[in-house]
């Protein structure tokens, strides 16, 4: 059975090229962050462009991607099903933010960072781990996190 | 680049780039063999990338972090609490959600981008609040 070795092999090369993307645009700077954050100061546009590029190859693709049906190397495609905006959603936002304020970090770049390893960055990510699992304390519900969506979509297929 | 390793990560496994959920999903406890490996995968990709950039380039990237260790343990534990509870951060609401033209996605992008801008309004400019 190839499927799970290629589909690992296709994140492996998947998460290099996210990865160069982060830091050939410099998002894995946390002061161009912030600076794209601070709309009163010394806004720097630069990273709108950034998420709008993103977008634009993404969006087409996702479209042709959910055409077609069925991913290359597994069973299914694995998307959301959840369409209700509730208070997890939008109190994890407000958290989220305030902690992408202050650090200028969000996940990916945070974790791309790792191999330079300079302290306040592996700070971050030892307590964005611990964030993960207290939040499985708060809301037991969330317990599985990412993963929990992915387990009920058969009948997102053929969408 | 990040537009087209989203797509490709889709198209091959069909999983959504959302770093926060891949990293999730390769920590214990795993649930299902090849769920956690592609995410670990992805992960260790990242890891992967300075390593062949600087190889390319022969230089680091710029990087400034605030050195206070309080406020980047502060910042990752609410970045770590908040993507877990509202399933999504840059990549998986902000990106990969507006291209599914998600409703949720698009209201958790409003929300993030909102909290993050006070936020550097609030530390760098002392008002709002």
């Amino acid at each position: 059975m190839m499927g799970p070795v290629l589909s690992i092999l296709a994140a492996l090369v998947s998460g290099l090229v996210f990865g160069l993307g982060l830091i050939v645009s410099g998002m894995i700077n946390p002061l161009k962050v912030q600076n794209f954050l601070d709309l009163f100061g010394t806004f720097d546009p630069s990273l709108a462009f950034v998420m709008g590029g993103a977008i634009a190859v993404a969006l087409p693709g996702f479209w042709l991607v959910r055409q077609r049906g069925r991913p290359l190397f597994a069973d299914r495609l694995r998307l959301p099903t959840k369409r209700d905006v509730d208070t997890p959603l939008v109190g994890g936002a407000v958290l989220f933010g305030v902690g992408w304020g202050l650090a200028g970090y969000c996940p990916g770049p945070a974790l791309t960072a790792i191999p330079f390893a300079m302290t306040p960055t592996l700070a971050f990510v030892a307590a964005m781990v611990a964030g993960f699992y207290l939040a499985r304390l708060v809301r037991p519900g969330a317990a599985e996190g990412a993963p929990k969506p992915l387990a009920t979509t058969h009948k997102e297929t053929h969408r | 680049m990040i537009g087209l390793a989203a797509v490709m990560l889709l198209a091959t496994t069909g999983r959504i780039a959302g770093i926060s959920g891949l990293a999730q999903s390769a920590l214990p406890p795993l649930r299902g063999g090849v769920s956690a490996a592609v995410g670990a995968a992805f992960v260790l990709g990242l890891f992967a990338a300075p390593v062949v950039y600087m190889a390319a380039t022969g230089s680091a990237p710029q990087m400034t972090v605030n050195p206070s260790l309080g406020v980047m343990v502060a910042g990752g534990l609410l970045v770590g609490l908040g993507t877990a509870i509202g399933n999504g951060c840059t990549s998986g609401h902000g990106v990969c959600g507006l291209s599914r033209l998600s409703v949720r996605s698009l209201v958790a992008t409003c929300v993030f981008m909102a909290a993050a801008f006070l936020t550097v309004l609030v530390v760098r400019h002392g008002m709002g609040g």
